[in-house]
């Protein structure tokens, strides 16, 4: 579904992620940051660029596999976005939702 | 004469002994499968064992019964692979060189990964139910306990048979209702995914028979430590969840053996091609069941479907013929609701668990996503299938190895 957003349109699925990242801009990222009522800081975006890295690489992502990064620790993770931080900072970068394999 | 060699005989690799026991014969070829454990484990079992509805010796046979006789059973644990080699080097210091590889060595669970589940109320307040020793444990507990707040907790994904912990809520309750103390316990489940289940329309029917069952949830919990003094399990975000009796399944791992070998990604588990089963990395190494990264459940269902597709590409490889891409995610899991009832899903990479009919699209008699006493006979007589045909390779009537999606209401 299109949703409009820091003055352009995005396509987004169902649950509100990005499905197709080149639509992505910082200006996007701020404003959906802004709905998950967090107020992005630079620690953030390291975070965020670190995020869209491991997706362009086509690498599934996890919360382990964070704390092994040496970008963040799982703690720190948790403190810039506390509420399902993994979820969270995917839908900020504009990358799918984690894929949790069952 | 050439030689195939399987790595672990429980469910997979037994599988694939028993597949290509028709296929490669003396004097061309010889197959050896190397287990360390004398016991096979009938693992769905350890769901039942801690509410006295199975005995141990319902779910323990010697392996040596399910293994051919053309096939070289080796009792010895595997140290390592040398893949650029093509040599197994086991225990004793024996080394095996190989043609072809099969590496079927399951997943078992890490608790040292989490701070305090291995501490001092380990098997005292906190139980895994993933081993024998674990559920039997259990058992004892669960005779004696008198209620409280039990929790049920998922440590982190991929486990094995994903949707165990929630049958062990459902038959908690059954359990204490039946012991007239359900009153007296509270049940909570806590998980790391964001609802009951990963796949939509499965969550939502789950989610009614939480309510129902009157089973407290506590999703997107991310387990940081286990506080033994304040029984407490406390997540990054510093969310706590109280226990009187916590029943965990710690984080699921790949054997060592793989990260001995430099074979395994950071849980131990093979990166494998998803559809024909080869290793990611060496021609000549395949994988299936529990041991690879596949984003397949692990779970029996699936490496028997597995098991069909790789025997047919094993043969491709040797005779020099390209593989076939054929394996689609199939997995078919009867669920546990309690009360001598179960519900039956069937799911792919692509299609998530959704409801109809099953073998029979239109008939059934199995249903798919509903509750129903005929799923729950379905899931008791698993056991039989198990023992007496999954293990020997026997095709099961009318279930194929890739998902049919007639029947099926998407
Ligand atoms: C509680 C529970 C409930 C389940 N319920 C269901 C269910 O209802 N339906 C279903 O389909 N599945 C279920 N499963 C999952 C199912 O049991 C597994 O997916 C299946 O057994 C996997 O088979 P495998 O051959 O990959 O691994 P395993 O059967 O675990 O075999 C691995 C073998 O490798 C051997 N091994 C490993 N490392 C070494 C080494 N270094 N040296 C020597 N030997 C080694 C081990 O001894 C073992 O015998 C359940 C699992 C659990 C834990």
């Amino acid at each position: 579904m299109n949703k409009i957003i820091a003055d352009s349109t995005i396509q987004v699925n169902e649950e509100g992620y990005l499905t197709d990242f080149s639509q992505w801009n910082q200006a996007i990222g701020t404003a959906l940051s802004t709905e998950a009522n967090i107020v992005m800081t630079p620690r953030h975006w390291e975070v965020i660029d670190y995020l869209q890295a491991e997706f362009k690489k086509d690498i599934p992502l996890s919360i382990r596999k964070i704390g092994k990064s040496n970008v963040v620790d799982i703690k720190e993770f948790y403190a810039l976005f506390p509420v399902a931080p993994l979820k969270t900072a995917s839908k900020i970068a504009g990358i799918p939702k984690p894929a949790s394999c069952i | 004469m050439k030689r195939l060699v399987i790595l672990g005989a429980g469910t997979a690799g037994t599988m694939m002994a028993n597949h290509l026991n028709h296929h490669l014969h003396a004097p061309d070829w010889e197959i050896d499968i190397i287990d360390e454990r004398k016991t096979h484990y009938y693992q769905p079992g350890y769901l039942f064992l801690p509410f006295d509805i199975y005995e141990p010796d319902d779910i323990i046979k010697p392996i040596q019964d399910f293994i051919p006789k053309h096939v070289n059973l080796i009792q010895e644990k595997i140290n390592r692979v040398f893949p650029k080699d093509n040599y197994v080097e086991l225990g004793n210091g024996l080394k095996i060189p190989y043609d072809v590889l099969i590496i079927a060595t399951g997943a078992k669970i890490a608790p040292e990964e989490v701070p305090g589940m291995q501490g001092s109320g380990w098997q005292k307040d906190v139980f895994d139910f993933y081993t024998f020793e674990g559920a039997l444990a259990l058992r004892d507990k669960l005779r004696d306990w008198t209620g409280g707040k039990l929790v049920v907790h998922i440590t982190e994904m991929p486990i094995k048979c994903p949707v165990a912990p929630l049958e062990f809520a459902f038959l908690a309750d059954s359990y204490f209702k039946n012991k007239h103390i359900r009153d007296q316990v509270e049940i909570t489940f806590v998980t790391p995914l964001s609802g009951a289940f990963t796949k939509p329309k499965a969550t939502a029917a789950l989610q009614h028979l939480l309510d129902e069952k009157n089973i407290h949830i506590e999703s997107d919990f991310a387990i940081e430590q286990v506080d033994n003094d304040r029984k407490v399990i406390v997540d990054y975000g510093g969310r706590e969840v109280p226990y009187d009796l916590l029943v965990t399944v710690p984080t699921n791992k790949g054997d060592e053996v793989m990260a001995r070998s430099e074979m395994g990604d950071d849980l131990n588990f093979v990166p494998t091609n998803k559809a024909t089963l080869q290793s990611l990395v060496y021609d000549n190494i395949f994988a299936l069941g529990d041991a690879t990264n596949i984003a397949a459940s692990k779970a029996g269902s699936v490496a028997h479907f597995e098991a069909e597709i790789l025997t047919n590409n094993i043969l491709h490889f040797i005779h020099g013929e390209p593989l076939r891409a054929e394996f689609d995610g199939h997995a078919n899991c009867f669920i546990e609701t309690g009360g001598g009832k179960a519900l039956l899903i069937d799911f792919n990479y692509s299609h998530e668990p959704v409801e109809g009919e099953f073998p029979f699209p239109g008939v059934g008699p199995l249903r798919l996503l509903k509750e129903s006493r005929v799923n729950h006979m379905g899931k008791l007589a698993f056991r039989w299938i198990y023992w007496n045909m999954l293990l020997k390779g026997t095709h099961i009537p009318f279930v194929s190895a890739k998902m049919q999606e007639a029947g099926k209401h998407f």
